[in-house]
């Protein structure tokens, strides 16, 4: 391996023998993407009004929601004091890139549950008129104590639904963006500091969302041997290659710009990417989770392939995207500490497993999610038409 | 060694928990005048942003008289308390030769260092000991991304942590361009070099520079003319670390080989 800077043997900052942001900060923007995908579907079908769309739009929305609950809890664990964290939302530093998400975030989450509370407030007070005892008091609760419904109620909510899912849609842009900031600020660090990071953050949460919610939904509908939707999936293909199209090419173009530039910044990834980050960046992220993904999904939309042949290429295509945005997060997080600030040396990242950090609170941390998504689908109707709409 | 003026009255003021003040005038508005103006911090003057308080501390490294020794890497462990692998103060040895550059800093330098093997020492054309530290920038980027202002910049020019306020989430560790930084593995705050603040606010000199025994380091105050610092800072004989980082810092080198990074 050649080191960086004429190095002879590699030295690396006596500080930066630690990946500070390790796996688990790399679960946050996943995460935090998965929402972002999952709501731009919802708002396909709320706002945009896509057809195909109509009958996930609720599921996209839940699934949304499942994922927002957890997006800041990586960041809870990785805090070396975590019982501050509330300081962020009352006295922020308003120069720091990171002060703000507190609130991007909630308000984020707040939106998500209005929008879900009014879609699904004629199911609570269904389901309050038609249960007793303890059920009754906690559909009461989800009511919020409405517990009549009017035609003209309806007209109302429809209003209010498309308002939020119309503002959702910029909302879940600043909140995925803004965490592609949160990197892509960062000039100490070749591998993040980019203007693009926060466009490319976006575009890769959009593919993790969707890519996600197609491998939910055939996982649902095959086991509850429910049929399934082929017009929608094709349809729902197009949007995840075209999207990924254009996420790909830019996180492509980042490293052709910084190569032809050939200046400081190629000085130190050109290591990086020949280096530390070959196998898990040049190798499977780019060489097998993108290229493949892109002619598997390619043939699903041009091609006339349809019935099961098309939902096996198109959930296996959407798994190696799931795959793809996860590498992706991980080597841009771990992968721009693997080059000491000395730029003469590479640092070592030990994998961790049952640390604060380590690989079964990341893996637990990124099941909540499902097993959240699970508790609530057996509540209340996820592929359903809810009965206001 | 000339005592220190002790007057830090206006340290303690702090410039955070302005969130009302912000909120008020528009966090928009707040953020772009906050972006730290890069041509005006490094059109500095007379070379430095005089702020307004009676000192402005700086510190020299002489590289020419540093021999390697690690006291000061020593003396700033016990008088800090700093954890074991981790370092705010820290020496490293280079050695050029025809074929690249050789750099080591074993356990931060503190014991000293070793002889290079055999087949480094044929090549080398020449050795020098460079000690690092936290520069203390004008323009530091540790505290712009700090997300609740628990790092700051005090008026007399120390760049300082509130270790009951910070949340320990490294991101000023990132943003460092120096690895000055790192997380205290005991306390789970940010930690870096203070410049021996408590020391220096009780007429002291910072423990490095104390244990220094051919006097490579050197602190003072740039507003008092007589003191060594502004001497050297006025000949303009000096470098800083990483100047395309436009970070500006406050620890000048003299004789800084163009090898170090």
């Amino acid at each position: 391996m050649d080191l960086p800077h004429g190095a002879l043997v590699n030295y690396i900052f006596p500080n930066n023998e630690i990946v500070w942001w390790s796996i688990l900060i790399a679960v946050y923007p996943y995460i935090t993407g998965l929402i972002a995908g999952a709501f731009v579907v919802s708002g396909l079908a709320h706002v945009f009004k896509i057809k195909e769309f109509k009958a996930i739009g609720n599921f996209a929305l839940i699934a949304a929601f499942s994922f927002g609950l957890f997006a800041a809890v990586p960041l809870l664990f990785h805090l070396g004091q975590p019982q501050r964290a509330y300081e962020i939302y009352f006295t922020p530093h308003l120069t720091s890139a990171m002060s703000i998400f507190g609130y991007i975030y909630t308000s984020y989450l707040i939106l998500l549950m209005l929008e879900i509370w009014l879609i699904y407030r004629p199911h609570f007070i269904q389901k309050f008129n038609a249960t007793t005892g303890l059920q009754r008091q906690i559909w009461y609760i989800l009511t919020l104590g409405v517990t009549t419904y009017h035609p003209n109620s309806a007209k109302i909510d429809q209003k209010l639904i498309l308002f939020l899912a119309g503002i959702g849609i910029p909302w879940a842009f600043v909140l995925h963006g803004y965490v592609g900031f949160v990197f892509g600020s960062v000039k100490a660090i070749a591998w993040w500091a980019s203007p693009l990071q926060p466009v490319i953050f976006l575009l890769s949460a959009i593919v993790s969302g969707m890519a996600m919610l197609m491998v939910m939904y055939s996982f649902i509908k095959w086991w509850s041997k429910a049929a399934y939707d082929y017009a929608m999936v094709k349809k729902f293909i197009a949007f995840l290659w075209g999207i990924f199209i254009l996420a790909f090419v830019l996180e492509i173009l980042e490293v052709l710009f910084a190569r032809y530039e050939n200046g400081h910044h190629w000085a130190i990834i050109e290591p990086l990417l020949n280096g530390p980050l070959f196998g898990s960046y040049v190798i499977i992220q780019v060489l097998v989770l993108s290229f493949i993904p892109v002619f598997l999904l390619g043939y699903v939309v041009l091609s006339s392939v349809n019935g099961k042949k098309m939902l096996y290429l198109a959930n296996l295509g959407s798994f190696m995207l799931v795959l793809q945005v996860l590498f992706m997060r991980f080597n841009v997080v771990v992968g721009g500490q693997l080059i000491s600030k000395s730029e003469r040396g590479f640092v070592d990242y030990h994998w961790e497993i049952f640390g604060r950090e380590g690989i079964l609170v990341s893996a637990t941390i990124l099941a909540a999610p499902f097993v959240t998504f699970y508790l609530i689908s057996r509540f209340i109707p996820i592929f359903e038409k809810p009965a206001q709409e | 060694m000339k005592k220190l003026v002790s007057d830090f009255s206006e340290l303690d003021s702090g410039s955070r928990r302005k969130f009302l003040q912000y909120a008020m005038s528009g966090a928009a508005t707040i953020l772009m005048v906050q972006m730290p103006d890069a041509a005006a911090i490094q059109g500095r003057g007379k070379g430095w942003k005089q702020m307004s308080t009676k000192h402005q501390y700086a510190y020299v490294i002489d590289i020419n008289k540093c021999i390697g020794w690690g006291g000061c890497v020593r003396a700033c462990g016990q008088e800090n308390d700093v954890p074991e692998g981790v370092f705010r103060t820290w020496v490293e040895r280079y050695v050029l030769t025809e074929d690249g550059v050789y750099v080591d800093s074993p356990k931060g330098g503190s014991e000293g260092f070793e002889p290079v093997s055999a087949e480094i020492q044929e090549k080398a054309q020449r050795s020098f000991f460079v000690p690092k530290m936290c520069n203390h920038c004008e323009n530091p980027p540790c505290v712009q991304v700090c997300p609740v202002g628990a790092t700051y910049k005090s008026p007399e020019g120390f760049v300082l942590i509130d270790h009951d306020y910070c949340l320990g989430c490294a991101y000023c560790v990132q943003a460092c361009p120096y690895g000055a930084r790192f997380i205290n593995t005991e306390k789970h705050v940010s930690d870096k070099c203070t410049w021996c603040y408590h020391r220096v606010k009780q007429g002291n000199q910072p423990a490095c520079v104390e244990a220094c025994p051919t006097g490579a380091r050197i602190f003072g105050d740039l507003m008092d003319p007589e003191s060594d610092v502004s001497q050297i800072f006025n000949d303009s004989q000096w470098m800083v670390l990483k100047p395309d980082m436009y970070t500006s810092p406050m620890c000048f080198y003299v004789e800084l080989p163009r090898e170090v990074v």
